[in-house]
């Protein structure tokens, strides 16, 4: 492994959290990784937990310690998270192969950003994403037999 | 140009979670509407009926050990690209990769037992 380059993180965690004024894709960006990390966060413990059903054991079913309203709450938070983190990611995925950026041009002033070029791409994305979460809110509250 | 190559696995392993997660989410979360992987109507599409009915046939496994590999990467790779960009030390970094590996592996060998043991148990009973 390379030694890299490093600079100061002068700002630390607030460096990583704070979106200043450099736009929504900034706040998007934070968002994905603090939905990333929540989903993280649930799956390791579901990987345990659905493991268990192979001896019998339905932690998530009537009468089990999932099955209480609280965690019926936090699994609708990480379907939330999951219906913004994914479509953010094809969002992401596209734009790093150069999709919906535009074509390179002369830089001369004043100077546009290819931030405003993929911008439609990002209200689509996150329209899809609220269809999505719409569905599931429909199933979570049970309007549907 | 290692870092390349799982960059661009951290990408595909995200394409594959997006299908297959989606797959999973309209089974488990949106059953009631889609009736996708839905045996028993009758019964919640989580509940042990649909669950042992989705393990006893090959289609869930082997979704399910896909899924498990793809999300187990891609999270924690992750997660590691969100410690590396906070400044770490060198020594920090291999102490990191180390741990990380060995958790995927634990998670990967521990989830793949419930899904074939789960698998065995009640594809005997169909």
């Amino acid at each position: 492994m390379a030694e890299l380059k490093r600079y100061d993180n002068r700002l630390g965690v607030w460096g990583w959290l704070g979106g200043g004024r450099w736009g929504i894709e900034r706040y998007a960006y934070i968002l994905h990784r603090l939905t990333g990390l929540g989903i993280l966060s649930y799956f390791l413990l579901h990987i345990v937990v659905t493991s268990l059903r192979a001896k019998g054991i339905y932690l998530w079913t009537e009468g089990g310690f999932f099955h209480q309203p609280i965690f019926k709450v936090g699994e609708y938070l990480v379907f939330s998270a999951f219906a913004y983190h994914a479509f953010n990611g094809v969002r992401l995925i596209l734009v790093e192969l150069g999709f919906a950026v535009g074509k390179p041009f002369e830089p001369v002033y004043p100077y546009k950003t290819s931030l405003s070029v993929q911008r439609p791409l990002f209200i689509v994305m996150m329209i899809l994403a609220a269809i999505f979460l719409a569905a599931g809110t429909i199933e979570f509250l049970g309007l549907v037999e | 140009m290692r870092e390349t190559k799982l960059w661009t696995w951290f990408m595909l392993a995200g394409l594959v979670i997006l299908v297959l997660l989606g797959l999973h989410m309209l089974v488990a979360h949106m059953g009631g509407l889609t009736g996708i992987g839905v045996t028993h109507r009758n019964a919640d599409s989580v509940a042990e009926v649909n669950s042992q009915a989705r393990d006893a046939g090959l289609l869930y496994p082997i979704v399910y050990l896909i899924l498990l590999a793809a999300a187990l990467f891609h999270g924690l790779y992750g997660l590691r690209v969100i410690l590396f960009e906070l400044g770490l030390k060198m020594g920090a970094q291999k102490a990191v990769n180390a741990l990380l590996l060995l958790l995927g592996l634990g998670l990967f060998g521990f989830g793949s037992w419930g899904i074939f043991a789960a698998h065995a148990l009640y594809a005997g009973r169909g």
